[in-house]
């Protein structure tokens, strides 16, 4: 598609161009290892792997991503660049994708700062290279996951407050789905086949089971069409809410 | 003349509300239009359609051929531009700017840098442009919006009122700028200026409520006024309440006015048809032994047929329609 990678790179300069970047980035790793050292024990625990490091990347990301994806769509809202974009010869499923794969390779970057703790796992001990392999790549596909659902709702709103919070909510209710909190919620009323999908929507169960060192095809799947729902969702998103 | 900007029957509804109403124009190679109306006539809803944003509720528009809602990527591809307000991204630099828009209007590398560096230079950016654009003044501003719409070279040039809030000589510049892209361009150009219309453009429609009730050139817009070959004139101020008397009973003289507040002497002469008046108004004038102190004819006052043909809407005189 053209036009894709020429928003992708503006979307991914624009990141780096104001300190929100740096911002994240530092306090992306900082959290990561405040929960990893002290709320996951890593040391007490003993054992060479990564897991009280990526058990706590769906509460991180939770609302980390939002404060990520809330400017995709909203700023070009409020400076008035939507009209400058989609006079653009570019096609809006190139631009919408652009931004996502911008903020998704910026997460990335966040993500692979986090290399020390692979470091450190492999001077301590002899952990399995392909479960940790797994784990970065489930996290990346749920920040994915993450993403999608902010840069929609970044669609529908000017304000980036409002973005922040709404996809906060969304989110924690995607983590919470597989959970009575959530489920308790539809087994009063909803037939036992809805509830059934709504606990399967539960990034925590899927990030679970990559975490375990396979890479299902169905958890793949689950990510892979859940991006690809929200993404179209955030296409006619714009295009509902063009002049307002 | 070959048409570069075919518009027919556009409308636009939001709601219940109707913010176009079957607005029909055409643009053509080397025609400067100016779309006149006060704010909120649909002006910038129009253009926003033209240029592909907004999809029409009923109507079609084509661009150098290309019908915009049936191929819009061509179709955005001969448009230059410049949106109400002129955005850009605050956290880029002109430079970069100006690299983002070639990039996505795939301007061939080869010629990139030049065509960069022959806008810049047209349009006086060379000493900001290594600032963030959000740190530019508004007349800055403008013109990074204005390079952007021009970069490549566009057959159609679309600008939503591109010297609103712009200092006199920033004013000049655009219009200058305007007028030396005329002659191989179709541009259209919103504006509430209306000396703008008089200097720039070589035909003019007025819109109003969403309706188009009016269409021609300046020179027919002036005409409606009612000061179209009317003759202002200064005479003594002792001797003006015999001069008025004597000028109102002259044929084909319709009233003559007198400037209320000053009352130094300033008389308007209004004719009553189509004929000059200004000869007869000299020749009385020498009779009444009276010598003006200065006598002009009014070409008619854009602003007064503005506010009474947008006042009163289409109601106002017969309606023009191209």
């Amino acid at each position: 598609m053209n036009g894709l990678t020429t928003i992708f790179r503006r979307e991914l300069s624009a990141y780096f161009a104001t300190p929100v970047a740096y911002v994240f980035i530092v306090i992306f790793l900082v959290l990561n290892g405040v929960f990893t050292f002290y709320v996951g024990g890593f040391y007490e625990r003993a054992q060479a792997d990564l897991e009280p490091f990526f058990q706590f990347h769906p509460w991180l990301y939770m609302f980390l991503i939002p404060a990520i994806s809330m400017r995709l769509w909203s700023e070009e809202r409020k400076a008035g660049t939507l009209e400058l974009l989609l006079t653009l010869p570019v096609s809006l499923p190139a631009s919408v994708l652009g931004k996502f794969l911008a903020s998704w390779c910026f997460t990335a970057v966040a993500l692979a700062g986090t290399f020390p703790i692979w470091l450190t796992v492999n001077y301590l001990g002899e952990p399995d290279n392909t479960v940790i392999l797994a784990g970065y790549v489930g996290s990346l596909l749920m920040a994915g996951g993450f993403l999608s659902i902010g840069a929609c709702i970044s669609a529908l709103t000017k304000n980036q407050v409002i973005a922040f919070v709404i996809s906060f909510v969304i989110c924690f209710a995607f983590n919470l789905s597989g959970f009575p909190m959530v489920l308790d919620l539809f087994q009063l009323w909803a037939p036992q086949v809805v509830v059934d999908a709504i606990s399967s929507f539960s990034f925590l169960t899927h990030f679970n089971s990559i975490l375990k060192g396979v890479v299902d095809i169905r958890d793949l799947i689950f990510f892979g069409t859940l991006i690809a729902f929200w993404l179209y969702a955030n296409v006619l998103a714009i295009e509902a809410n063009k002049s307002k | 003349m070959e048409t570069l900007i075919e518009v027919n029957g556009l409308c636009k509804s939001f709601g219940g509300l109707r913010a176009v109403d079957n607005i029909s124009l055409t643009v053509g190679r080397g025609e400067v239009l100016g779309f006149l109306g006060p704010n909120g006539a649909g002006k910038s809803t129009t253009m926003k359609m033209i240029t592909g944003f907004l999809a029409p509720s009923a109507g079609v528009v084509k661009v150098a051929g290309v019908d915009i809602e049936a191929a819009p990527l061509a179709a955005k591809a001969h448009i230059g531009y410049l949106p109400e307000g002129a955005p850009a991204y605050g956290e880029m630099t002109p430079s970069s700017f100006l690299e983002f828009i070639a990039d996505i209007r795939q301007i061939p590398r080869a010629k990139r840098e030049a065509r960069i560096r022959e806008v810049v230079e047209h349009i006086h950016l060379e000493n900001v442009l290594h600032q963030r654009i959000e740190t530019l003044s508004k007349g800055f501003k403008r013109r990074v919006g204005l390079a952007q719409a021009i970069l490549h070279d566009p057959e159609i040039l679309i600008m939503d009122e591109p010297t609103d809030g712009l200092d006199p000589n920033q004013k000049h510049e655009v219009r200058s700028l305007i007028q030396t892209m005329a002659p191989q361009k179709a541009i259209l150009i919103s504006t509430h200026i209306l000396e703008e219309v008089d200097a720039v453009c070589t035909r003019a429609i007025i819109i109003a409520q969403g309706k188009l009730i009016f269409s021609g050139t300046p020179h027919e817009l002036a005409t409606r006024s009612r000061f179209h070959n009317a003759v202002s004139l200064r005479v003594d101020q002792n001797d003006s309440e015999r001069v008025k008397t004597s000028l109102e009973q002259l044929p084909g003289v319709s009233a003559v006015e007198a400037a209320a507040a000053s009352a130094d002497g300033q008389l308007t002469v209004f004719p009553g048809g189509e004929q000059s008046i200004v000869s007869a108004v000299q020749s009385r004038l020498r009779e009444l032994n009276c010598e003006p102190r200065e006598i002009f004819v009014q070409r008619g006052q854009l602003d007064e047929v503005f506010r009474t043909v947008t006042q009163t809407g289409s109601a106002a005189g017969e309606v023009h329609r191209t």
